[in-house]
């Protein structure tokens, strides 16, 4: 076992673990958007940054960070907050995420985590940046309007369907999800159809067609539910 | 306490966050005993007046008549709230700033001689839809598209009565 303080309260964890499985386990609320518990870490988002204090107030993705014997974390501060909130800030000034009609009003990572932290108003100059949407699919449409490149899709598409449909295809913040070399989702010859990157995705960037403003209810939580049933050698 | 000099304004919105506010219903008469509403588009008051203590904004910044009169409110208006998304992210009107204003006002109303193209009777539409805060400087942001009656009371009764309101958790809920 290793021990390890976050936010002051001493905290005992399994080697291997995350600082933010650790700080779960503790009752430690620490916000996140990229993470999804059944998907390996990937520590895009940056929302989910502590502090070790004594690496001399190095930042740090918890949910990427394995524990390590004596870690004094700091997950929530005034430092921490403006940080997050900031970072929060520059989601929403890259591209076009308009609460007000989007089919995941009302249920949405990206909209509860502006509440969350406090996010009143975008400090950023907006970049409005036109973006296409991609509904050849039968059953799913893509807005890459409203997509945040947590890469969930693409890990749930890889790690539990196996179909590897999804990538990243661009960089920063001309970086897309494209299906299959950039296809048309519908013209895929890899997409099953199953929609584990619609369930998996945090905004309305992956939705169910038919879907009108706020109809779009996600269960994210199918992601490690599947991966415990599946049957193990 | 003397009466506050309140004023609401509508620049590029859909008038939703005004039914809010009308939406504050008996609400409305605790706000006539400590306000007098000295400008709005719910009153007949054709100028702007000086020394008014608070104004509401709904809607974004979308033509050069709205610039001009949102730089003349903030030097005449002393607390300046930004009410609902508009205000606060230019929300819906913003849908056209990824695509160039000719274009825009061109598939809209045809290839000859669009209104807002050219400064004229109608004021020239700007490049981007822009919320408030990027032209002034604002002081509450009230989200909400619209912001339902509740959240409006519990930023402007405070307001009314000289204390500084906060807004947490549930009532910075965009959409």
């Amino acid at each position: 076992m290793i021990s390890l303080t976050i936010d002051g309260v001493r905290v005992q964890a399994e080697e291997g673990e995350t600082v933010l499985q650790a700080a779960k386990r503790a009752g430690i609320r620490i916000p996140t958007l990229c993470h999804l518990e059944g998907l390996s870490p990937r520590g895009a988002c940056r929302l989910c940054l502590v502090e070790v204090r004594n690496w001399g107030g190095r930042l740090v993705p918890s949910c990427a960070t394995p524990v390590q014997e004596g870690m004094e974390i700091v997950a929530n501060s005034p430092r921490l907050r403006e940080l997050r909130r900031t970072i929060l800030e520059m989601i929403f000034a890259e591209r076009n995420h308009i609460c007000a009609f989007c089919v995941s009003n009302g249920h949405c990572e990206l909209q509860d985590l502006a509440m969350e932290l406090g996010m009143d108003h975008v400090r950023f100059p907006y970049r409005w940046p036109l973006l296409p949407l991609d509904l050849s699919h039968e059953k799913y449409g893509i807005d890459h309007n409203r997509c945040v490149l947590c890469g969930r899709c693409v890990r749930a598409c890889a790690e539990v369907e196996g179909a590897m449909t999804w990538g990243f295809s661009g960089r920063g913040i001309f970086t897309l999800v494209e299906a299959d070399l950039g296809d048309p989702w519908g013209k895929s010859k890899t997409c099953t159809g199953c929609g584990k990157c619609v369930q998996a995705c945090p905004t309305g960037a992956l939705f169910e067609k038919g879907k009108a403003t706020s109809e779009q209810m996600k269960r994210p939580e199918i992601i490690l539910e599947v991966t415990e049933r599946r049957p193990r050698a | 306490m003397p009466k506050l000099r309140v004023a609401t304004v509508w620049f590029s919105g859909c008038s939703g966050c005004h039914m809010s506010f009308l939406d504050l219903d008996e609400r409305l008469l605790e706000f006539a005993e400590r306000a007098d509403l000295v400008f709005s588009p719910i009153a007949d008051v054709k100028e702007f007046p000086e020394n008014v203590d608070v104004v509401l904004i709904e809607g974004a910044v979308g033509n050069t008549a709205h610039l001009h009169e949102l730089l003349e409110i903030r030097r005449r208006a002393k607390i300046l709230v930004a009410l609902g998304d508009c205000a606060i992210t230019a929300n819906v009107p913003s849908l056209r700033n990824p695509l160039p204003r000719e274009e825009v006002l061109h598939t809209v109303y045809g290839k000859d001689d669009p209104p807002g193209l050219e400064e004229g009777a109608v004021p020239k539409l700007l490049p981007h839809a822009l919320p408030l805060h990027a032209v002034v400087p604002v002081d509450y942001f009230l989200p909400g598209c619209p912001p339902p009656a509740e959240r409006i009371w519990k930023l402007l009764r405070p307001i009314l009565l000289g204390q500084r309101p906060e807004l947490s958790g549930p009532d910075l809920k965009f959409g």
